[in-house]
Protein backbone atom coordinates (compact mmCIF):
# COMPACT_ATOMS: atom_id res chain seq x y z
CA UNK A 1 0.00 0.00 0.00
CA UNK A 2 3.01 1.97 0.70
CA UNK A 3 4.39 1.68 -2.66
CA UNK A 4 0.98 2.21 -4.47
CA UNK A 5 0.88 5.55 -1.95
CA UNK A 6 4.22 6.64 -3.05
CA UNK A 7 4.06 6.19 -6.75
CA UNK A 8 0.87 7.83 -7.19
CA UNK A 9 2.76 10.86 -5.17
CA UNK A 10 5.40 11.14 -7.71
CA UNK A 11 3.08 10.90 -10.28
CA UNK A 12 1.12 14.03 -8.87
CA UNK A 13 4.30 16.26 -8.07
CA UNK A 14 5.86 14.57 -11.49
CA UNK A 15 2.40 16.07 -13.53
CA UNK A 16 2.38 19.69 -11.33
CA UNK A 17 5.91 20.41 -11.93
CA UNK A 18 6.13 19.51 -15.60
CA UNK A 19 3.33 21.80 -16.29
CA UNK A 20 4.37 24.45 -14.12
CA UNK A 21 7.76 24.00 -16.26
CA UNK A 22 5.87 23.79 -19.29
CA UNK A 23 4.27 27.01 -18.57
CA UNK A 24 7.24 28.91 -17.40
CA UNK A 25 9.18 28.23 -20.67
CA UNK A 26 6.76 30.01 -22.15
CA UNK A 27 8.28 33.32 -20.10
CA UNK A 28 11.83 32.17 -20.47
CA UNK A 29 11.36 31.75 -24.25
CA UNK A 30 10.06 35.22 -24.45
CA UNK A 31 12.52 37.31 -22.50
CA UNK A 32 15.46 35.00 -24.08
CA UNK A 33 14.58 36.11 -27.51
CA UNK A 34 13.69 39.38 -26.55
CA UNK A 35 17.76 39.04 -25.10
CA UNK A 36 18.71 37.98 -28.10
CA UNK A 37 16.82 40.38 -30.42
CA UNK A 38 18.30 43.02 -28.21
CA UNK A 39 15.08 44.28 -26.29
CA UNK A 40 13.17 43.70 -23.58
CA UNK A 41 10.28 41.09 -23.52
CA UNK A 42 8.02 40.98 -21.43
CA UNK A 43 9.13 42.57 -18.10
CA UNK A 44 5.77 44.33 -16.53
CA UNK A 45 3.60 41.61 -15.12
CA UNK A 46 5.41 40.65 -11.38
CA UNK A 47 9.29 40.54 -10.67
CA UNK A 48 11.14 40.14 -14.21
CA UNK A 49 7.48 39.75 -15.90
CA UNK A 50 7.12 36.45 -14.59
CA UNK A 51 3.57 37.00 -14.26
CA UNK A 52 3.18 37.03 -17.85
CA UNK A 53 2.83 33.19 -17.44
CA UNK A 54 -0.39 33.51 -15.16
CA UNK A 55 -2.09 36.42 -17.21
CA UNK A 56 -1.71 34.23 -20.65
CA UNK A 57 -3.37 31.52 -18.97
CA UNK A 58 -5.87 33.70 -17.59
CA UNK A 59 -6.50 35.01 -21.08
CA UNK A 60 -6.63 31.86 -22.36
CA UNK A 61 -9.42 30.68 -19.79
CA UNK A 62 -11.74 33.34 -20.18
CA UNK A 63 -11.82 33.30 -24.18
CA UNK A 64 -14.66 31.79 -26.39
CA UNK A 65 -14.23 28.58 -26.35
CA UNK A 66 -15.25 28.31 -30.00
CA UNK A 67 -15.35 25.15 -32.30
CA UNK A 68 -16.08 26.71 -36.03
CA UNK A 69 -19.38 25.07 -37.47
CA UNK A 70 -18.13 23.47 -40.35
CA UNK A 71 -15.69 21.51 -38.02
CA UNK A 72 -15.62 17.75 -37.35
CA UNK A 73 -16.97 17.74 -33.86
CA UNK A 74 -15.53 14.54 -31.70
CA UNK A 75 -12.15 14.40 -33.63
CA UNK A 76 -11.55 18.38 -33.33
CA UNK A 77 -12.12 18.01 -29.55
CA UNK A 78 -9.65 15.13 -28.79
CA UNK A 79 -6.71 16.28 -31.35
CA UNK A 80 -5.21 18.44 -28.63
CA UNK A 81 -5.52 16.30 -25.76
CA UNK A 82 -3.54 13.42 -27.65
CA UNK A 83 -0.06 15.71 -27.68
CA UNK A 84 -0.46 16.70 -24.58
CA UNK A 85 -0.86 13.04 -23.13
CA UNK A 86 1.60 11.48 -25.23
CA UNK A 87 4.00 13.52 -24.30
CA UNK A 88 2.90 13.45 -20.66
CA UNK A 89 3.28 9.36 -20.81
CA UNK A 90 6.55 10.00 -22.32
CA UNK A 91 7.98 11.14 -19.09
CA UNK A 92 7.04 7.86 -17.33
CA UNK A 93 10.38 6.37 -18.59
CA UNK A 94 12.57 9.21 -18.03
CA UNK A 95 15.16 8.57 -14.95
CA UNK A 96 15.79 12.15 -13.45
CA UNK A 97 17.41 10.84 -10.49
CA UNK A 98 17.94 7.46 -8.95
CA UNK A 99 14.97 6.70 -7.38
CA UNK A 100 12.70 9.54 -8.75
CA UNK A 101 11.15 7.87 -11.83
CA UNK A 102 7.24 6.51 -11.79
CA UNK A 103 8.54 2.88 -14.27
CA UNK A 104 11.81 1.76 -14.87
CA UNK A 105 10.69 -0.24 -17.88
CA UNK A 106 12.98 -2.53 -19.81
CA UNK A 107 12.24 -1.40 -23.18
CA UNK A 108 11.68 2.33 -21.73
CA UNK A 109 13.56 3.84 -24.63
CA UNK A 110 11.03 1.67 -27.23
CA UNK A 111 7.79 3.19 -24.95
CA UNK A 112 9.47 6.53 -25.20
CA UNK A 113 9.81 6.19 -29.09
CA UNK A 114 6.12 4.62 -29.41
CA UNK A 115 4.89 7.93 -27.58
CA UNK A 116 6.53 10.29 -29.83
CA UNK A 117 5.00 8.04 -32.99
CA UNK A 118 1.75 8.71 -30.97
CA UNK A 119 1.75 12.60 -30.78
CA UNK A 120 1.80 13.01 -34.66
CA UNK A 121 -1.70 11.94 -34.42
CA UNK A 122 -3.36 15.34 -32.74
CA UNK A 123 -1.29 17.35 -35.82
CA UNK A 124 -3.25 15.02 -38.33
CA UNK A 125 -6.34 14.62 -37.14
CA UNK A 126 -6.24 18.67 -35.85
CA UNK A 127 -6.00 19.65 -39.01
CA UNK A 128 -7.77 17.18 -40.64
CA UNK A 129 -10.86 17.92 -38.39
CA UNK A 130 -10.54 21.66 -38.84
CA UNK A 131 -12.18 21.17 -42.55
CA UNK A 132 -9.68 24.15 -43.39
CA UNK A 133 -7.63 23.69 -46.28
CA UNK A 134 -4.32 25.60 -44.22
CA UNK A 135 -5.32 23.34 -41.43
CA UNK A 136 -5.27 20.50 -43.91
CA UNK A 137 -1.68 21.15 -45.40
CA UNK A 138 -0.39 21.79 -42.24
CA UNK A 139 -1.45 18.18 -41.43
CA UNK A 140 -0.33 16.77 -44.14
CA UNK A 141 3.59 18.33 -43.84
CA UNK A 142 3.58 17.44 -40.34
CA UNK A 143 2.70 13.75 -40.91
CA UNK A 144 5.18 13.31 -43.38
CA UNK A 145 7.86 15.12 -41.43
CA UNK A 146 7.52 13.50 -38.27
CA UNK A 147 7.23 9.69 -40.00
CA UNK A 148 10.16 10.45 -41.59
CA UNK A 149 12.08 11.80 -38.86
CA UNK A 150 11.01 8.81 -36.77
CA UNK A 151 12.85 6.52 -38.79
CA UNK A 152 16.50 8.36 -37.95
CA UNK A 153 15.36 9.14 -34.47
CA UNK A 154 14.95 5.31 -33.55
CA UNK A 155 18.00 4.45 -35.76
CA UNK A 156 20.45 7.54 -33.95
CA UNK A 157 19.43 5.78 -31.14
CA UNK A 158 20.42 2.07 -31.38
CA UNK A 159 24.21 2.75 -31.15
CA UNK A 160 23.87 3.89 -27.84
CA UNK A 161 21.72 0.51 -26.87
CA UNK A 162 24.42 -1.47 -28.55
CA UNK A 163 27.40 -0.02 -26.62
CA UNK A 164 25.14 -0.19 -23.35
CA UNK A 165 23.12 -3.51 -23.83
CA UNK A 166 19.77 -1.98 -23.05
CA UNK A 167 16.90 -0.75 -23.79
CA UNK A 168 16.59 0.66 -19.98
CA UNK A 169 16.97 3.74 -19.24
CA UNK A 170 18.77 3.60 -15.68
CA UNK A 171 21.08 1.28 -17.88
CA UNK A 172 22.09 3.80 -20.18
CA UNK A 173 22.78 6.06 -17.43
CA UNK A 174 24.99 3.76 -15.76
CA UNK A 175 26.70 2.90 -18.31
CA UNK A 176 28.14 6.55 -19.14
CA UNK A 177 29.77 6.26 -15.44
CA UNK A 178 33.24 6.66 -17.54
CA UNK A 179 32.52 8.54 -20.13
CA UNK A 180 29.25 10.04 -21.94
CA UNK A 181 27.83 8.53 -24.60
CA UNK A 182 28.58 12.04 -26.55
CA UNK A 183 31.74 10.87 -26.18
CA UNK A 184 32.04 7.49 -28.28
CA UNK A 185 28.39 8.26 -30.61
CA UNK A 186 29.29 12.18 -31.35
CA UNK A 187 26.87 11.92 -34.68
CA UNK A 188 23.87 9.89 -32.94
CA UNK A 189 23.70 12.49 -30.58
CA UNK A 190 23.59 15.34 -33.34
CA UNK A 191 20.80 13.12 -35.67
CA UNK A 192 18.92 12.52 -32.50
CA UNK A 193 19.08 16.45 -31.71
CA UNK A 194 17.90 17.18 -35.05
CA UNK A 195 15.29 14.06 -35.57
CA UNK A 196 14.31 15.70 -31.66
CA UNK A 197 13.86 19.59 -32.70
CA UNK A 198 11.53 18.08 -35.90
CA UNK A 199 9.62 15.89 -33.75
CA UNK A 200 8.85 18.87 -31.35
CA UNK A 201 8.14 20.87 -34.99
CA UNK A 202 10.20 23.77 -33.29
CA UNK A 203 11.57 26.14 -35.42
CA UNK A 204 13.92 25.29 -37.92
CA UNK A 205 11.64 22.36 -37.92
CA UNK A 206 8.10 24.08 -37.30
CA UNK A 207 6.63 23.18 -40.90
CA UNK A 208 3.29 22.08 -39.77
CA UNK A 209 3.26 25.94 -38.43
CA UNK A 210 4.48 27.46 -40.75
CA UNK A 211 2.74 31.01 -39.69
CA UNK A 212 3.99 33.29 -42.38
CA UNK A 213 2.45 30.73 -45.44
CA UNK A 214 -0.52 28.65 -43.70
CA UNK A 215 -1.86 30.99 -41.29
CA UNK A 216 -1.26 29.05 -38.61
CA UNK A 217 -1.01 25.44 -39.92
CA UNK A 218 -2.63 22.62 -38.03
CA UNK A 219 -4.16 24.43 -35.25
CA UNK A 220 -5.39 27.42 -37.54
CA UNK A 221 -8.66 26.95 -36.57
CA UNK A 222 -8.14 26.49 -32.46
CA UNK A 223 -8.88 29.16 -29.91
CA UNK A 224 -9.13 29.40 -26.26
CA UNK A 225 -7.42 26.67 -24.00
CA UNK A 226 -7.61 24.30 -27.26
CA UNK A 227 -5.48 25.99 -28.70
CA UNK A 228 -3.41 26.30 -25.08
CA UNK A 229 -3.35 22.76 -24.73
CA UNK A 230 -1.21 22.33 -28.35
CA UNK A 231 1.19 25.31 -26.89
CA UNK A 232 1.98 23.37 -23.77
CA UNK A 233 2.46 19.98 -25.87
CA UNK A 234 5.16 21.97 -27.32
CA UNK A 235 6.74 23.36 -24.59
CA UNK A 236 6.16 19.95 -22.63
CA UNK A 237 7.69 18.25 -26.31
CA UNK A 238 10.93 20.61 -26.09
CA UNK A 239 11.16 19.40 -21.77
CA UNK A 240 11.32 15.63 -23.04
CA UNK A 241 13.95 16.13 -25.73
CA UNK A 242 15.89 17.63 -23.92
CA UNK A 243 15.46 14.89 -20.94
CA UNK A 244 16.18 12.49 -23.19
CA UNK A 245 19.25 13.86 -24.67
CA UNK A 246 20.46 14.85 -21.27
CA UNK A 247 19.69 10.46 -20.44
CA UNK A 248 21.01 9.21 -23.53
CA UNK A 249 24.19 11.21 -24.34
CA UNK A 250 24.96 13.20 -21.55
CA UNK A 251 24.98 11.03 -18.51
CA UNK A 252 21.69 11.81 -16.80
CA UNK A 253 21.84 12.32 -13.63
CA UNK A 254 25.65 11.78 -13.13
CA UNK A 255 27.80 14.47 -12.17
CA UNK A 256 30.25 15.49 -8.95
CA UNK A 257 29.50 17.63 -5.97
CA UNK A 258 25.92 18.80 -6.79
CA UNK A 259 22.56 16.43 -6.17
CA UNK A 260 21.58 13.98 -8.96
CA UNK A 261 18.73 16.01 -9.68
CA UNK A 262 20.22 19.53 -9.84
CA UNK A 263 22.55 18.38 -12.03
CA UNK A 264 19.64 16.42 -14.02
CA UNK A 265 17.73 19.96 -13.98
CA UNK A 266 20.90 21.77 -15.13
CA UNK A 267 21.46 19.77 -18.24
CA UNK A 268 18.27 19.58 -19.43
CA UNK A 269 18.17 23.57 -18.65
CA UNK A 270 21.05 23.78 -20.82
CA UNK A 271 19.17 22.19 -24.31
CA UNK A 272 16.16 24.06 -23.85
CA UNK A 273 18.19 27.00 -24.01
CA UNK A 274 19.48 25.41 -26.97
CA UNK A 275 16.72 24.95 -28.57
CA UNK A 276 15.32 28.53 -28.10
CA UNK A 277 18.48 29.72 -29.15
CA UNK A 278 17.88 27.82 -32.65
CA UNK A 279 14.50 29.65 -32.73
CA UNK A 280 16.09 32.99 -32.86
CA UNK A 281 19.18 32.14 -35.51
CA UNK A 282 17.66 29.71 -38.11
CA UNK A 283 15.52 30.47 -40.77
CA UNK A 284 13.06 27.56 -42.21
CA UNK A 285 13.94 25.75 -44.54
CA UNK A 286 10.87 24.75 -47.92
CA UNK A 287 9.10 21.77 -46.90
CA UNK A 288 10.62 19.36 -50.39
CA UNK A 289 14.26 20.56 -48.97
CA UNK A 290 13.04 19.48 -45.36
CA UNK A 291 12.53 15.58 -46.60
CA UNK A 292 15.10 15.54 -48.69
CA UNK A 293 17.34 16.58 -46.43
CA UNK A 294 15.95 14.07 -44.15
CA UNK A 295 15.44 10.96 -46.53
CA UNK A 296 18.87 11.83 -48.63
CA UNK A 297 21.65 12.76 -45.94
CA UNK A 298 20.53 12.08 -42.08
CA UNK A 299 19.38 8.75 -43.32
CA UNK A 300 22.56 6.96 -44.75
CA UNK A 301 24.49 9.12 -42.25
CA UNK A 302 22.65 7.43 -39.28
CA UNK A 303 22.70 3.52 -41.41
CA UNK A 304 26.71 4.58 -41.57
CA UNK A 305 26.88 5.44 -37.82
CA UNK A 306 25.25 1.70 -36.44
CA UNK A 307 27.45 0.24 -38.82
CA UNK A 308 30.70 1.57 -37.43
CA UNK A 309 29.53 1.00 -33.79
CA UNK A 310 28.70 -2.28 -34.55
CA UNK A 311 32.04 -3.20 -35.70
CA UNK A 312 33.61 -1.79 -32.87
CA UNK A 313 31.34 -3.41 -30.74
CA UNK A 314 32.18 -6.59 -32.48
CA UNK A 315 35.99 -6.09 -32.87
CA UNK A 316 35.56 -4.93 -28.69
CA UNK A 317 33.68 -8.38 -28.17
CA UNK B 1 -3.96 -9.48 -14.79
CA UNK B 2 -6.40 -11.98 -15.72
CA UNK B 3 -9.45 -9.11 -15.40
CA UNK B 4 -6.68 -6.26 -16.86
CA UNK B 5 -6.95 -9.36 -19.59
CA UNK B 6 -10.08 -9.83 -20.12
CA UNK B 7 -10.90 -5.79 -19.88
CA UNK B 8 -8.44 -4.70 -22.63
CA UNK B 9 -9.59 -7.89 -25.23
CA UNK B 10 -13.25 -6.89 -24.64
CA UNK B 11 -11.83 -3.63 -25.86
CA UNK B 12 -10.49 -4.96 -28.80
CA UNK B 13 -13.25 -6.89 -29.59
CA UNK B 14 -15.53 -3.94 -29.77
CA UNK B 15 -13.51 -1.15 -31.40
CA UNK B 16 -12.87 -3.83 -34.29
CA UNK B 17 -16.44 -3.83 -34.91
CA UNK B 18 -17.02 -0.32 -34.61
CA UNK B 19 -14.25 -0.10 -37.38
CA UNK B 20 -16.01 -2.20 -39.97
CA UNK B 21 -19.60 -0.36 -38.91
CA UNK B 22 -18.40 2.87 -39.47
CA UNK B 23 -19.48 4.97 -42.13
CA UNK B 24 -16.87 7.58 -42.28
CA UNK B 25 -13.71 6.11 -43.09
CA UNK B 26 -11.24 8.44 -40.83
CA UNK B 27 -13.82 7.41 -37.84
CA UNK B 28 -13.08 3.77 -38.91
CA UNK B 29 -9.09 4.23 -39.02
CA UNK B 30 -9.24 5.64 -35.26
CA UNK B 31 -10.91 2.74 -33.88
CA UNK B 32 -9.13 0.48 -35.81
CA UNK B 33 -5.80 2.61 -33.79
CA UNK B 34 -7.54 1.98 -30.54
CA UNK B 35 -8.11 -1.84 -31.81
CA UNK B 36 -3.99 -1.77 -32.69
CA UNK B 37 -3.32 0.20 -28.81
CA UNK B 38 -5.32 -2.66 -26.85
CA UNK B 39 -3.33 -5.69 -28.98
CA UNK B 40 -0.06 -4.21 -27.76
CA UNK B 41 -1.51 -4.31 -24.43
CA UNK B 42 -2.51 -7.76 -24.92
CA UNK B 43 0.89 -8.32 -26.18
CA UNK B 44 2.74 -6.61 -23.20
CA UNK B 45 0.27 -8.43 -20.31
CA UNK B 46 0.82 -11.89 -22.00
CA UNK B 47 4.45 -11.53 -21.46
CA UNK B 48 5.59 -9.74 -24.85
CA UNK B 49 6.57 -5.93 -24.09
CA UNK B 50 9.01 -5.48 -26.65
CA UNK B 51 6.00 -7.03 -29.41
CA UNK B 52 3.56 -4.65 -27.48
CA UNK B 53 5.74 -1.78 -28.34
CA UNK B 54 6.84 -2.48 -31.94
CA UNK B 55 3.10 -2.62 -32.29
CA UNK B 56 2.45 0.72 -31.45
CA UNK B 57 5.46 1.86 -33.17
CA UNK B 58 5.35 0.20 -36.45
CA UNK B 59 1.58 -0.04 -37.22
CA UNK B 60 -0.23 2.55 -34.84
CA UNK B 61 2.76 5.16 -35.16
CA UNK B 62 3.84 4.68 -38.67
CA UNK B 63 1.34 2.47 -40.86
CA UNK B 64 -2.03 4.33 -39.66
CA UNK B 65 -0.72 7.61 -40.31
CA UNK B 66 -0.14 6.86 -43.38
CA UNK B 67 -3.30 5.59 -43.96
CA UNK B 68 -5.00 8.89 -42.21
CA UNK B 69 -2.88 10.63 -44.28
CA UNK B 70 -4.30 8.55 -47.88
CA UNK B 71 -7.49 9.08 -46.60
CA UNK B 72 -7.25 12.51 -45.84
CA UNK B 73 -6.48 13.36 -49.21
CA UNK B 74 -9.16 11.82 -51.02
CA UNK B 75 -11.25 13.71 -48.83
CA UNK B 76 -14.53 11.17 -49.40
CA UNK B 77 -17.81 12.83 -48.77
CA UNK B 78 -21.37 11.88 -48.70
CA UNK B 79 -21.33 10.53 -52.23
CA UNK B 80 -18.99 7.85 -51.36
CA UNK B 81 -20.78 7.04 -48.44
CA UNK B 82 -24.41 6.65 -50.62
CA UNK B 83 -22.27 4.63 -52.80
CA UNK B 84 -21.18 2.22 -50.10
CA UNK B 85 -24.33 1.66 -48.65
CA UNK B 86 -25.46 0.83 -52.62
CA UNK B 87 -22.84 -1.80 -52.45
CA UNK B 88 -23.57 -3.32 -49.17
CA UNK B 89 -26.98 -5.02 -49.09
CA UNK B 90 -28.25 -7.87 -46.58
CA UNK B 91 -27.26 -10.28 -49.29
CA UNK B 92 -23.79 -9.56 -49.27
CA UNK B 93 -23.55 -10.33 -45.77
CA UNK B 94 -24.40 -13.83 -45.91
CA UNK B 95 -21.15 -15.74 -47.08
CA UNK B 96 -18.98 -13.88 -44.94
CA UNK B 97 -21.31 -14.51 -41.74
CA UNK B 98 -21.65 -17.89 -42.68
CA UNK B 99 -17.32 -18.46 -42.90
CA UNK B 100 -17.17 -16.18 -39.12
CA UNK B 101 -20.03 -18.49 -37.80
CA UNK B 102 -17.62 -21.62 -38.44
CA UNK B 103 -14.92 -19.88 -36.76
CA UNK B 104 -16.54 -19.02 -34.04
CA UNK B 105 -18.08 -22.30 -33.24
CA UNK B 106 -14.01 -24.03 -33.99
CA UNK B 107 -13.24 -21.40 -31.59
CA UNK B 108 -16.04 -22.19 -29.09
CA UNK B 109 -15.12 -25.73 -28.88
CA UNK B 110 -11.64 -25.05 -28.56
CA UNK B 111 -12.17 -22.48 -25.44
CA UNK B 112 -14.54 -24.87 -23.77
CA UNK B 113 -13.00 -28.59 -24.28
CA UNK B 114 -9.38 -27.87 -24.43
CA UNK B 115 -6.76 -27.61 -21.68
CA UNK B 116 -6.18 -23.75 -21.18
CA UNK B 117 -3.06 -22.58 -20.92
CA UNK B 118 -1.83 -20.45 -18.38
CA UNK B 119 -1.26 -16.84 -20.01
CA UNK B 120 2.13 -15.18 -19.34
CA UNK B 121 3.66 -18.09 -18.24
CA UNK B 122 7.31 -15.74 -18.50
CA UNK B 123 8.28 -12.80 -19.89
CA UNK B 124 10.19 -12.36 -23.02
CA UNK B 125 12.90 -9.86 -22.90
CA UNK B 126 14.50 -7.69 -25.63
CA UNK B 127 17.17 -9.73 -25.65
CA UNK B 128 15.52 -13.35 -26.23
CA UNK B 129 13.50 -11.76 -29.26
CA UNK B 130 16.64 -10.83 -31.35
CA UNK B 131 18.45 -13.69 -30.50
CA UNK B 132 15.27 -15.97 -31.85
CA UNK B 133 15.08 -13.41 -34.74
CA UNK B 134 18.46 -14.02 -36.00
CA UNK B 135 18.97 -17.33 -34.68
CA UNK B 136 16.41 -19.64 -35.26
CA UNK B 137 14.37 -17.98 -37.90
CA UNK B 138 17.06 -15.74 -39.66
CA UNK B 139 15.90 -17.32 -42.84
CA UNK B 140 13.06 -15.47 -42.34
CA UNK B 141 14.17 -12.19 -41.83
CA UNK B 142 16.52 -12.36 -44.54
CA UNK B 143 13.46 -13.18 -47.06
CA UNK B 144 11.54 -10.25 -44.91
CA UNK B 145 14.41 -7.82 -45.94
CA UNK B 146 14.54 -9.12 -49.77
CA UNK B 147 10.93 -8.43 -49.35
CA UNK B 148 11.14 -5.07 -48.43
CA UNK B 149 14.14 -4.05 -50.70
CA UNK B 150 11.94 -4.87 -53.59
CA UNK B 151 9.13 -3.14 -52.29
CA UNK B 152 11.82 0.24 -51.65
CA UNK B 153 12.87 0.05 -55.09
CA UNK B 154 9.44 -0.34 -56.52
CA UNK B 155 8.85 2.66 -54.84
CA UNK B 156 11.85 4.69 -56.11
CA UNK B 157 10.99 3.91 -59.89
CA UNK B 158 7.18 4.60 -59.30
CA UNK B 159 8.14 7.80 -57.63
CA UNK B 160 10.95 9.04 -60.14
CA UNK B 161 9.65 12.16 -61.75
CA UNK B 162 11.51 13.66 -65.24
CA UNK B 163 13.07 17.05 -64.79
CA UNK B 164 10.48 19.35 -65.87
CA UNK B 165 11.12 22.37 -68.08
CA UNK B 166 9.55 24.69 -65.67
CA UNK B 167 10.01 28.02 -68.06
CA UNK B 168 7.25 28.41 -69.83
CA UNK B 169 8.80 29.50 -72.98
CA UNK B 170 11.36 27.04 -73.13
CA UNK B 171 8.73 24.43 -72.97
CA UNK B 172 6.58 25.68 -75.84
CA UNK B 173 9.81 25.89 -78.05
CA UNK B 174 10.63 22.01 -77.28
CA UNK B 175 7.81 21.18 -78.16
CA UNK B 176 7.63 22.76 -81.52
CA UNK B 177 10.73 21.11 -81.86
CA UNK B 178 9.58 18.06 -81.23
CA UNK B 179 6.60 18.08 -83.63
CA UNK B 180 9.43 19.53 -86.28
CA UNK B 181 11.02 16.44 -85.73
CA UNK B 182 8.03 13.81 -85.75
Amino acid sequence: MNEVFRYLLMIVVMLFTLTTIAAWLIWLERRMLALWQDRYGPNRAGPFGLLIVAADTIKLFFKEDWIPPFAEKTIFVIAPAIVAAAVLLSFVVVPFAPGILVADLNIGLLFFLAMSSLGVYSIVLGGWASNNKYSLLGALRGASQMISYEVFMGLSLMGVVMLSGSFRLTDIVMAQKDHWFVVTQPVGFILFLIAGIAETHRLPFDIPEAESELVAGFHSEYSGMKFGMFFIGEYLGITLVSAMVVTIFFGGWLGPFLPPLVWFALKTFVFIVLFILLRASLPRPRYDQLMEYGWKIILPVALLNLLITGAFALLKG
Amino acid sequence: MDIAFYITAAVTVIATILVITRHNPVHALLYLNVSLLSHAMLFYLLGAPFAALLEIIIYAGAIMVLFIFVIMLLNLGKETEEQERKWLKMKVWIGPSLLAAILFAEFLVLVLWSESAAFGPKTVNPREVALSLFGVYMIGVELAAMLLMAAVVGAAHIGRHKRLVLHRFLKEEKEEHEEAVI
